[in-house]
């Protein structure tokens, strides 16, 4: 166990999952159909056994990264396929691996084209997760860059009707913050000679403080236009109301967790004086995607854009508990990715379920669901509480810590911030109350309720949330010496 | 006398094996079709055998037939490329070429070979004079190559179109050289060198007569401003030209430009820096922003490889070791994801209600990779990589990361900014062709039919895998490039 590589093995499992489906023998249509699915499914359930092989075998205690693998890439130029995490990296990972085979099981009956469609996102499974575990910068930019691929296809090929303006603007948006980020990634090759991530966090911090906020303006442009934060934020409406229920789920979850994932490994401890400098830019911009959002999600007629806005707000918090520089602080952000992960996947199911009853999204068109679709109505109730952020649901935690840290930075802020809720609540309950209850549509009486796999997909989730919202330690236990070592490289 | 002649084998194969081969076409009796394939085939053949003799060339550094010539490390790179590419082209062009046999004539292959030797003897090049000489036995050809479609108005057209400017910029270089021989009193390279040597600064005189050169040369590679000529020929002559206008000459000049500014006027990069950033960045941005419209793929293509002349630009105007080595490294790239991108263009049959044709409207591409998955993801993944995204096979990303690094290891961090934001807009054409092929559905009253024959699918095969090597393990290709790059800085 020891020598293994594990983490490669993560990461490259789902993409030999991916190749196994491409080569598949030509055949019959149901047959081929059943087997890639099958496919699919196994090689997303081993992956997550393989993390949770990672997780059974980390050492929560241990600073510096664990599992690390390195070998030669680019020889003599320093470019190495190195690979290790740490607690940080971990939980997005298990996140991804979690999240995935509820992605593959949401599009079981999928009939158009399932083949390429399991292959993006077998593909979209390795590469995110090479994200979270390089430690090599330039291994970063290459799986940070790859994930449009598969999402650009997976919009552009099975989105709705809109769907080419979607994944064309998701693409090139994302992509001009990358490039950008590429620039900066060059920059520190060419000053530090290295691009080995846990290097250049130690030399990096030398950098003059003029250039220093160059690098953190690249690197903004870049993580910000993934988080989203205000005013970058306009292509996800787009993407997530036209992508498919399982591209939708995997955006929220994990694709926005990038950027985030992103300020925490780069910004804050590579330029720390930077990051203080720009730290009451970012928290204007957050605030302004908290309650600006929020009050937009307000105004929505279609539920997915609806979800999309408050995804944006969420992730508000996130950046804003980011950059408040202290424990509480990150162990916030670090939680409420988590956990908006979760809820805001499992909200996306649920709408997922009933648009493949109804085929709309239009809220009004919806009502008193809670009578023909009672084990529906319950999920529902506990995603929306735990989106607004009630105790005992995940979403309170992260919420409780973010505005704890951002009172001890500025408490006018955290007021405005805390306002963000009351806002949050209003929109997901009215979403809840549109839906719900009140008198049954005429046309949504034909609907029914939930089948397994859609119990099942939306089960795991909803423990999710319940279990993380009671015992948040199993997650701050494994943040806790990573987050520490943040503090102290931002706060030198 | 005899080390003379080992340095120039290649050359000298190819001269008389494109004589030998004329005869043959000449005096050989058999229906188009026959002589056609028999002249291919023999001209791969010679190609090959002029490969071979290129490591002959392994290892030599120095001087030749009165410094006319000069052979080194950078020379080899270049050449080894050159005539890898061109044999490439000469293969995966012979299903059109039987196809056409009637309207192509057999000269063809011959054309080939000869402006591959005006190439190979381009690289070498080390005086004005035999630079000249060189550079007009290429152009001459690859005039009568673009016009050998005789029955095609359009293919006319072009051809006398590239005549015409082609026959310009050779004047604008030649009054460019006499400038430059009027005032220094020498063409050699080396001797230029030494003359100009002494002084801090260019005369105006030699001023003039740099850029003169320079924009001759620009011109042949297609660098905006010097670029109208691009578009329209790419369009109108034969694909298999096409293909071959794109893959192989641009990287001869190029190897010229870099010879002549690093080499000789190395110590004036403050007074010629300027030119080349000015026109990297013109032909980045023309190619990006002038391609957005283009409905046909080969003006499509012709655009793409502005925007890539413009990168591959920045690596010279980076002025350093570096910058000679992402040259290289972009170059092949993009050549190697050329030659896969050409090589399924012209195996793609077009019929419709004006009859069969070859692949020209993006459109005919829609819903392709519906009906041929394996070769839709190929040229998805090409189109990526042209884009600079990290995906395995095709390592467009290494090409535009070592040219960048290049830029910023000089500090011109302007232009690395320009060159990623023009990247981006070229995305867009990029992700046309993956929008057309994959979310568009299939066209009405519309076959298209792919045909791939055992040529072209060796080569796709052998330009994926070479690409995928260079992804995978770098290291052993970076070094080759190291070594060239070395040679000339």
């Amino acid at each position: 166990m020891e020598n293994m590589p594990i983490l490669s093995i993560t990461i490259f499992l789902p993409i030999i999952g991916a190749l196994a489906i491409l080569l598949m023998a030509r055949g019959e249509e149901e047959a081929i159909r059943k087997n890639v699915r099958h496919t699919a499914l196994i090689t997303t359930i081993t992956t997550f056994l393989c993390s949770l092989g990672i997780l059974f075998n980390f050492d929560s205690s241990a600073t510096g990264y664990q599992f690390v693998e390195k070998a030669a890439w680019v020889e003599g130029y320093n470019i190495d396929y190195h690979l290790g995490i740490d607690g940080i990296s971990l939980t997005m990972i298990l996140l991804t691996t979690i999240l995935m085979p509820l992605c593959v099981l949401t599009s079981w009956r999928l009939q158009n084209r399932i083949k390429e469609y399991m292959i993006c996102f077998l593909l979209m499974e390795g590469i995110i997760i090479g994200v979270f575990a390089a430690l090599d910068i330039v291994l970063f930019y290459l799986f940070f860059e790859a994930v449009l691929i598969p999402m650009f296809l997976i919009i552009g090929i099975w989105g709705g009707d809109n769907r080419v303006y979607a994944a064309f603007k998701f693409f090139l948006y994302t992509l001009i913050g990358s490039v950008l980020l590429l620039v900066a990634i060059l920059y520190m090759y060419n000053y530090a000679g290295t691009t080995s991530i846990p290097e250049l966090t130690k030399i990096l911090p030398n950098l003059p403080l003029g250039v220093e906020k160059w690098l953190w303006l690249a690197l903004f442009a870049s993580f910000a236009v993934k988080v989203p934060m205000w005013p970058f934020h306009t292509w996800l409406p787009d993407a997530h109301v036209q992508a498919p229920t399982a591209g939708s789920v995997i955006l929220a979850g994990v694709l926005l967790k990038l950027g985030a994932y992103g300020f925490l490994r780069f910004s804050l401890p590579m330029l720390p004086e930077a990051s203080h400098h720009f730290q009451s830019m970012i928290f204007v911009l957050s605030l302004v995607a908290i309650v600006y959002t929020s009050m937009v999600a307000f105004a929505q007629y279609d539920m997915k854009k609806l979800i999309a806005y408050s995804s944006v707000a969420h992730m508000g918090f996130v950046t804003m508990a980011i950059f408040t520089f202290n424990h509480q602080g990150l162990d916030g952000a670090i939680f409420q990715m988590i956990s908006h992960g979760i809820v805001s996947g499992a909200l996306f199911l649920c709408v997922g379920v009933v648009y493949e009853r109804m085929h709309t999204r239009e809220i009004a068109r919806f009502g008193g669901l809670t009578a023909i679709m009672p084990k529906f109505a319950i999920f529902f109730m506990i995603f929306t509480m735990g989106s607004v952020g009630l105790p005992t649901t995940s979403g309170f935690v992260g919420e409780f810590l973010t505005f704890m840290a951002v009172f001890k930075v500025n408490y006018i802020m955290a007021a405005i911030a805390a306002s963000g809720v009351v806002l949050g609540a209003i929109y997901m309950l009215w979403l809840y109350r549109k839906t719900m209850f009140g008198e049954i549509k005429e046309e949504c009486k034909t609907m029914r309720d939930l089948n397994g796999r859609e119990l099942i997909c939306l089960s795991v989730l909803s423990i999710g949330v319940i279990v993380l919202g009671l015992y948040p330690n199993m997650i701050f236990r494994l943040i806790d010496v990573p987050v520490e070592t943040i503090i102290q490289q931002v706060s030198r | 006398m005899k080390e003379n002649l080992l340095a120039a084998l290649p050359e000298i194969v190819l001269a008389l094996g494109a004589m030998s081969m004329m005869m043959l076409g000449v005096f050989y009796k058999a229906t188009a079709q026959g002589r056609m394939s028999t002249v291919a085939r023999g001209s791969s053949v010679l190609i090959i055998i002029a490969l071979a003799a290129l490591s002959y060339t392994v290892g030599m550094k120095g001087s030749f037939f009165n410094n006319m010539f000069v052979m080194d490390g950078f020379a080899l790179f270049i050449k080894a490329v050159l005539i890898f590419s061109a044999g490439m082209v000469l293969i995966m062009s012979n299903h059109y070429l039987e196809k056409n046999s009637e309207k192509i004539g057999f000269e063809y292959p011959i054309l080939i070979m000869l402006s591959l030797c005006g190439m190979l003897m381009m690289v070498s090049a080390n005086s004005l004079l035999s630079l000249y000489m060189s550079l007009e036995l290429q152009s001459l050809s690859l005039y009568v190559l673009a016009a050998i479609r005789r029955d095609d108005s359009k293919a006319s057209e072009a051809g006398v179109k590239y005549f015409v400017l082609g026959a310009l910029a050779s004047g604008i270089m030649l009054y460019g050289i006499s400038l430059i021989y009027g005032f220094s009193g020498t063409v050699g390279l080396d001797e230029l060198k030494q003359i100009i040597s002494g002084s801090t600064e260019l005369g105006n005189g030699m001023i003039i007569g740099l850029v003169l050169l320079v924009c001759g040369l620009c011109f042949k590679i297609s660098a905006a401003p010097f670029h109208m000529w691009t578009p329209d020929v790419y369009e109108g002559v034969p694909t298999p030209v096409t293909a071959y206008f794109a893959i192989v000459p641009k990287l001869a000049v190029a190897a010229f430009l870099v010879r002549l500014l690093f080499d000789t006027f190395g110590s004036f990069v403050g007074q010629w820096q300027d030119i080349v950033i000015i026109i990297s960045i013109l032909s980045m941005s023309v190619g990006a922003f002038a391609g957005i419209w283009q409905q046909n793929i080969k003006r499509l293509l012709a655009y793409s490889s502005i925007a890539n002349m413009g990168y591959a630009l920045v690596g010279i105007a980076a002025f350093n070791e570096s910058g000679v080595q992402a040259l290289l490294i972009f170059m092949v790239i993009y050549m190697l994801s050329s030659i896969v991108i050409f090589a399924v263009i012209l195996n793609i049959d077009v019929r419709d209600s004006d009859g069969e044709k070859g692949l020209e409207k993006i459109e005919h591409l829609n819903g392709f990779a519906k009906n041929n998955p394996i070769t839709g993801m190929l040229i998805a993944l090409v189109m990526f990589s042209m884009i600079g995204l990290p995906f395995p096979p095709f390592a467009g990303f290494f090409g535009k990361f070592f040219i960048f690094k290049s830029a910023i290891e000089s500090d011109l961090y302007g232009l690395a900014v320009i060159g990623v934001i023009a990247s981006v807009v070229a995305a867009y054409y990029y992700l046309r062709i993956v929008k057309v092929m994959y979310f568009d559905e299939l066209g009405k009253n519309i076959r298209v039919n792919l045909d791939l024959e055992a040529h072209s699918k060796l080569i796709i095969l052998m330009a994926t895998l070479v690409s995928l090597f260079i992804f995978v393990y770098p290291g052993k290709f970076l070094e080759y490039a190291a070594y060239a790059a070395h040679n000339i800085f």
